[in-house]
């Protein structure tokens, strides 16, 4: 059987990780490399890197990044942030990532995400989507809005809408981010989740809330999510991918646990 | 030397990276004297298998399987590779293939059940195989390993050749996964980026010496 795929997520802003990730001795490790191979060698199952480097003029410190990663690491990782074009996949892929994340840009020309997909495959397309709870309207009748920028700009497009058509158009995976849940620690957007994972027929990733193994749990098991992205639970030492894993097992949730 | 055949299906680099990581000389290449002249070979490949069997004849190396298959070299396919090396597939409204190993390619079927939930298609993700037999390449294995997969298609062997079935998943209904046949072995899933369960397949085959 499949297993429910846990995916620790990594911001780096021009070659540095934005916050250093504090393990049990405290010590801070701001090379996105250096915690890559950490999480693979104590059971990731698959990285995201974020990057949030602001100059496009220094996009190319990331390439190098994802070239040493893959030199280290021998699990999947995807690489979103900036990705515009085809070429800048093209790039990212070549340097050894498995996937490249579209957000932003698939919204302002979504085609990028068949031709993406043409290029490369659907398996290497995975279609970022930042969606906040809105009132039900006739443009976005499921209550859901896709939304840019963090949060700030409502582009008037409905969430569920664009899950389906960004499927449609070739994207291999969601990774479906709840801009709502997102930094509170109080768990995962289930209804969100859950809507949006029942109706397509890709793997989606869960994102944005994500506090204790049980807010895991539950996105896993109840909103039939295939994997759920985590970022400050691990990366400060409070749990560790072990251990939220042993806990996944315990609830009867199938996740890999020997690597 | 460790050839990995391009074909131009998908990023061959992360196979060369994990043979190098390994220790091993290897060349990523189409060039058929350099594939001939290997120790042993290694047939990758994501993507769809009609364009795949085309890349193969316009580069002219849709026989070359065949003949470093023949002259006992140890060959190693993944994922899309393994599939083309069957007789034909399913995808591409139905896709003629290398016809090494007997049997064909099919779409799973939609939708696709387990514990009363439809399965998501392509199968994405890591899930375990169950080796059967002793087969070299697929030695000290922790039977907890798990395998990172991504396909919409699954091999089916033929019922007359069974016994060449090394290993079988589970998704909705057990597949074939991998499989062995004399100097061949062939895996549906990505040894690559299959974390330390997979490196030790690649090394496995790195060393093995068919009896054949």
């Amino acid at each position: 059987m499949l297993s429910k795929r846990l995916i620790p997520c990594l911001d780096v802003r021009e070659g540095k990780t934005t916050k250093g990730i504090k393990f049990k001795n405290n010590v801070e490790i701001g090379d996105p490399v250096v915690m890559a191979k950490f999480y693979y060698e104590h059971g990731a199952d698959e990285l995201v890197f974020y990057d949030i480097t602001a100059s496009s003029d220094k996009r190319d410190i990331m390439i190098d990044v994802v070239r040493r990663t893959a030199e280290e690491i021998f699990i999947p990782f995807s690489v979103g942030g900036g990705i515009r074009t085809v070429e800048d996949m093209r790039k990212v892929l070549l340097a050894g990532a498995e996937k490249v994340s579209v957000n932003s840009a698939a919204v302002k020309n979504p085609d990028v995400i068949g031709e993406g997909a043409e290029a490369f495959g659907s398996q290497c397309i995975v279609l970022g989507m930042d969606v906040k709870k809105v009132e039900v309207s006739d443009t976005i009748p499921s209550g859901y809005e896709i939304v840019i920028n963090g949060g700030r700009k409502y582009m008037g497009i409905d969430a569920l809408q664009w899950a389906l058509d960004g499927e449609r158009r070739g994207a291999g995976e969601i990774c479906l981010n709840s801009i709502d849940a997102d930094g509170t620690k109080a768990g995962y957007e289930m209804e969100l989740t859950s809507l949006i994972s029942n109706a397509v027929n890709i793997p989606v990733i869960a994102s944005g809330g994500a506090g204790t193994p049980e807010h895991i749990r539950a996105v896993l098991a109840e909103a039939n999510a295939d994997a759920a992205l985590i970022a400050s639970m691990t990366h400060f030492g409070e749990y560790t991918v072990r251990g939220i894993k042993e806990y996944m097992h315990e609830k009867n949730i199938n996740t890999r646990m020997a690597w | 030397m460790i050839a990995i055949i391009d074909y131009k299906a998908g990023n061959l680099t992360s196979v060369a990276r994990a043979i190098s990581h390994l220790g091993y000389p290897v060349e990523v290449t189409h060039d058929i004297d350099r594939i001939r002249s290997a120790e042993r070979v290694i047939f990758p490949g994501v993507g769809a298998a009609g364009s795949a069997m085309n890349n193969l004849q316009e580069l002219g190396l849709d026989k070359i399987i065949q003949e470093v298959y023949d002259a006992k070299k140890p060959v190693l396919g993944i994922c899309l590779g393994t599939q083309i090396i069957f007789k034909e597939s399913e995808e591409d409204n139905g896709t003629s293939c290398l016809g090494i190993v007997p049997g064909r390619v099919k779409k799973f079927p939609e939708p696709l059940m387990e514990d009363n939930k439809k399965l998501k298609i392509p199968h994405m993700g890591w899930n375990r195989v169950e080796f059967q037999g002793d087969h070299p390449v697929f030695a000290d294995l922790d039977p907890e390993f798990e395998y990172y997969f991504v396909h919409a298609y699954y091999p089916e062997v033929e019922e007359s050749a069974q016994d060449i079935i090394a290993g079988t998943t589970l998704y909705g209904f057990r597949f074939t996964s991998a499989v062995a046949m004399n100097n061949l072995v062939a895996v549906q899933f990505h040894p690559e980026k299959s974390g330390k369960g997979g490196l030790k397949i690649l090394d496995n085959f790195c060393q093995w010496r068919p009896s054949c």
